[in-house]
């Protein structure tokens, strides 16, 4: 909403995203910002915690960092749908008005918080990878990739609150968990009630168990065109597997048929952040730096030198991956 | 059936470069299209309509020059095209852009709406759910597939991380369409003829009904503070290796970072 | 006088690039390798109507106009110039005789399931010892009660054991020469109708290229295209919009010769620079593009004129002669800024020059056209 005096809107509010009781990753993440964000704000960090029997919960999110944990407990709130959430969420809101509410870049997230946003008619920044405060303005500067990741603009909001945004998962570190920080816990009955927004769930379907997610692996061995074929790829999943790591891949693979699309790193992929990513014979598009340039170290194999993935390459060889991989592994094993 | 379907003009992220020397992004020359969300939301439409039969019609808040995307959408098959174009639209952020869009798709009428899921050049995936609120009607994002009973329900495949909802939901809705969903129809020649015999319905800011303060920049929470190309990682050391070399430069690269004993 | 396109044909432009990048150039290599008829590909030209461009909705096609469907054959060439010439020899020399010359009977029956693309359309005029002295057909038809008896043999015919609907020439009348020459619609499958050799060629290898043998064949005589002796009229008509199909090829592939070389040279590097950085690289392509250009305007010129004007048969020959002249300069230079490589069927110049050849060659050789031109300019 609109507001003279930002200074009535107070509080780092976040929401933590949980499924089937289980919070996500995510939900740490964000309290690790909200926790630096708020002590520039010179406030405290609040998590809003929503779900149905999950109250057992705050006190994990309070280790992460939460000063307060509002919990919202209902069974309309059992699977996420977007109604009863953006309802609950909205009607907190208008009770505490937050200064700053953040949500992660997931498919969650990234539903309910622009249904909020136009609820409590307020700005939503999307996909943040950089979040920071203007001390002397008492704004959040939220910063997100456009145009494919080519450009990085910086927004505010500056008249309206709260200032919302998504944050792009795996970009923002989570605190140090701490056992001894606890969270003042308050049930909030948000008297959610069914109107025509609410659709049925019929059914879910889990998605089949794959390998670890290549945002969770500490060490990728990603595949680019150069890799040339599905079937190189087993070369790479040996290396990965030596090295106790993952395959991942750049888009041209994926769109080649290389590769499922969930192993896609990049702009329309994942972003990763691992201590180690090879890159094979990854030629480097900007699409694709945009989703892994964070990496600890980079190593990156390609035949021509002027392959702008040696730009960010921490090590760079210009070389045949076809002979440098197979001996790679052999001197691994020996 | 009436289903509205939101198309957006888009520059092709994919032809976007920026300039080595002045670090700048080049935008001469990159071709516009139709942002590939939309299109797939487009060809679920038809889709729909070919099966069960509808009118679909598709809309496009932008520059005059979006009118080319309105007749590729008729082109490939869309009975009736909207443009909303106004000075007074412009600057308009995620939350201005769907009020207008809104106001525009309630005077057009509509069963079932149907957007991308997020256009290439935002990213922002908000203006659909947006939309959705302020008709106060049901959202589904994420679509994967999409079903109709051919009486009042739509049955939407909603993607999640690691699983998929069946969602069951009664008309009037709104559903982003993922862009992997189907693969779009081409135009053919005749539907482009028929295209440009089409006329394209052209509205301003006073064709719909929407209050100053909502619309374009003045209605938009959000303000861009600063815009700049992304920096990029310094580059390390680059060596020119065969295969047994490269290998031992790896191998003491990943004992140097501990990575390896 | 706008030498830009329209917004509308711009469109057709990005539909028919779109839909060979996407659908038909990962088939080029194996169309060219194979020989083989790129059967998917006319499927999926049938589902997009791209079989009848240039005829009429109420007769089964587009209603789009010559310029339209000169776009479709010349993005098509850019990356498959057997693709190129199977729709041009279709709607060229099949279509449009019937269109121009057929009964509204013969139009129903005919020409609909052609445009449609549920039938594939071929024409039939050159034999052993008629090539370019067209008038020498031997092929006799013979009229037998509502019949007419076909004899003889006809060659190189494109799309031939593929098509489904052929237009041929035969003599009725020996004793009157061109003027005793008619025309008629052969259904395959007619008895005494069947194919002789597949031709083994030097490019254009997937377009069916057959030898038409007919013995005895029984024709309706409501088969006659066109009055009686009018035949020879006929060919030299149809093949005038031929030509203007057959420079669009050409002037595809010359394009996409271009394109392919622009690309390479700006990789490949030798002496240290890659070769776009020596003048001889920059000077050659330069001249290359300027012709492209000019070939591109007389296509489209002739493209135009043919919807616009009573005769076009000038316009036709110049954009042929010039556009196929294009080609093949262009393919063979930038085979030669290939170096080894472009000798090598790695890179697609390998076979855009070997395409290129024909163009000079079928539906008028280059001599046939300067004869038009000259034919007209010295009258």
């Amino acid at each position: 909403m609109r507001t003279d005096n930002i200074y009535n809107f107070k509080g780092v509010f976040v929401f933590a995203e949980q499924v089937d009781g289980k919070i996500s990753e995510i939900s740490f993440e964000l309290l690790g910002k909200a926790k630096e964000l708020a002590e520039k704000l010179r406030t405290d960090v609040t998590a809003m915690l929503l779900g149905y029997k999950v109250e057992n919960l705050a006190s994990e999110l309070a280790r992460y960092g939460a000063d307060r944990v509002i919990t919202v407990d209902d069974k309309k709130l059992e699977s996420y749908m977007t109604e009863p959430y953006a309802d609950a969420i909205t009607k907190i809101i208008k009770r505490f008005n937050p200064e700053v509410v953040l949500y992660g870049a997931t498919t969650i997230g990234r539903d309910l918080a622009p249904r909020v946003s136009a609820r409590v008619f307020t700005g939503l920044t999307a996909d943040c990878t950089k979040l920071d405060v203007d001390t002397e303005n008492h704004q959040v500067l939220m910063t997100r990739p456009a145009f494919g990741g080519n450009l990085m603009a910086t927004i505010m909001c500056p008249e309206y609150r709260p200032q919302m945004a998504t944050v792009r998962p795996g970009v923002m570190q989570k605190a140090e968990p701490n056992d001894a920080h606890k969270a003042e816990v308050i049930k909030f009955d948000a008297e959610l009630k069914n109107n025509s927004n609410y659709v049925e769930i019929a059914d879910i379907i889990k998605k089949e168990a794959k390998r670890r997610d290549i945002g969770e692996a500490n060490i990728l061995v990603s595949g680019g065109r150069g890799v040339g074929s599905a079937e190189n790829f087993a070369m790479l999943r040996e290396l990965a597997d030596i090295l106790g790591g993952e395959v991942s891949a750049s888009r041209a693979c994926v769109d080649a048929g290389w590769v499922e699309k969930d192993l896609q790193v990049g702009q329309t992929g994942k972003t990763v952040r691992p201590t180690l990513y090879i890159a094979v014979g990854i030629s480097g598009a900007i699409q694709h730096l945009a989703g892994m340039e964070e990496s600890g170290t980079i190593i990156a194999i390609n035949k021509d030198e002027s392959a702008p993935i040696f730009e960010v390459a921490d090590y760079g060889i210009v070389g045949d991956l076809n002979t440098i991989i197979p001996e790679l592994i052999k001197k691994l094993r020996s | 059936m009436r289903i509205t379907v939101c198309i957006k003009q888009v520059p092709d992220t994919n032809e976007v470069k920026i300039d080595s020397v002045t670090g700048t992004l080049i935008r001469d020359g990159v071709p516009s299209i139709m942002n590939p969300d939309d299109k797939a939301g487009l060809e679920a439409a038809l889709e729909l309509r070919d099966k069960y039969g509808a009118e679909v019609s598709v809309i496009t808040m932008g520059l005059p020059q979006a009118e080319e995307v309105l007749r590729e959408a008729l082109a490939m098959g869309a009975d009736k095209a909207y443009l909303l174009t106004d000075r007074k639209l412009g600057g308009a952020d995620t939350i201005a852009t769907s009020t207008a869009l809104a106001a525009a798709i309630s005077k057009i009428g509509f069963d079932l709406i149907i957007t991308g899921r997020q256009a290439i050049d935002g990213d922002t995936a908000q203006v659909g759910p947006q939309i959705a609120e302020k008709l106060n009607i049901p959202n589904i994002s994420y679509a994967q597939e999409i079903e109709f009973d051919g009486n009042d329900t739509i049955r939407v495949k909603r993607m999640y991380e690691d699983r998929y909802h069946i969602i069951n939901a009664k008309l009037p809705c709104l559903i982003t369409a993922l862009g992997d969903m189907n693969t779009p129809r081409y135009m053919t020649p005749g539907g482009i003829k028929s295209a440009y015999e089409t006329e394209i319905t052209v509205w301003g800011r006073n064709d719909i009904d929407v209050d100053d303060m909502q619309i374009g920049l003045v209605g938009s929470p959000t303000k861009v503070a600063k815009s700049f190309p992304k920096a990029l990682k310094g580059a390390g050391q680059k060596t020119t290796l065969d295969g047994e070399e490269a290998a031992d430069y790896i191998i003491s690269a990943l004992k140097e970072k501990l990575i390896i004993r | 006088m706008d030498f830009l396109l329209s917004p509308e044909h711009m469109m057709y432009q990005k539909l028919f690039r779109e839909f060979a990048e996407k659908e038909v150039k990962p088939y080029a290599v194996v169309t060219d390798e194979t020989e083989e008829f790129p059967r998917r590909n006319v499927d999926l030209m049938k589902q997009y109507g791209f079989m009848g461009i240039p005829v009429e909705r109420e007769l089964g096609g587009q209603g789009c106009d010559t310029l339209a469907y000169v776009l479709c054959v010349e993005e098509l060439s850019k990356v498959c110039a057997t693709t190129g010439v199977i729709l041009s020899a279709h709607t060229s020399l099949c279509c449009d005789p019937i269109r121009k010359f057929g009964s509204s009977e013969q139009k129903e029956k005919y020409l609909k399931p052609l445009a449609k693309g549920e039938k594939l359309g071929a024409f039939a005029l050159t034999e052993p010892s008629a090539g370019t002295d067209a008038s020498s057909v031997q092929t006799r038809a013979v009229p037998d009660g509502d019949s007419f008896i076909l004899n003889g043999t006809k060659i190189f015919i494109t799309n031939g054991k593929e098509a489904d609907i052929y237009v041929i020439f035969a003599m009725t009348d020996k004793s009157a020469g061109a003027r005793g020459i008619s025309a008629f619609i052969v259904k395959k499958g007619t008895p005494g109708f069947t194919f002789g050799t597949k031709e083994q060629k030097m490019g254009i290898r997937g377009s069916s290229t057959y030898e038409l043998i007919f013995r005895d064949c029984r024709i309706p005589k409501e088969n006659m295209l066109g009055q009686v002796g009018r035949g020879f009229n006929i060919a030299m008509s149809t093949l005038d919009g031929g030509r203007i199909g057959i420079a669009a090829q050409a002037l595809g592939i010359a394009e996409g010769a271009l394109a392919s070389t622009v690309k390479y040279v700006k990789e490949r590097k030798q002496f240290g620079r890659t070769l776009a950085k020596f003048q001889n690289t920059q000077f050659v392509l330069a001249d290359l593009a300027t012709r492209v250009e000019a070939a591109k305007l007389l296509v489209y010129k002739a493209a135009i004129a043919k919807d616009t004007q009573k005769t076009f048969s000038t316009e036709a020959a110049m954009a042929k002669l010039y556009a196929s002249e294009t080609a093949m300069e262009v393919t063979t230079k930038c085979v030669q800024l290939h170096g080894g490589y472009g000798y090598t069927r790695e890179y697609e110049v390998e076979r855009m020059m070997r395409d290129a050849k024909i163009t000079e060659i079928y539906e008028g050789t280059s001599e046939v056209q300067r004869m038009v031109i000259s034919g007209s300019l010295l009258k």
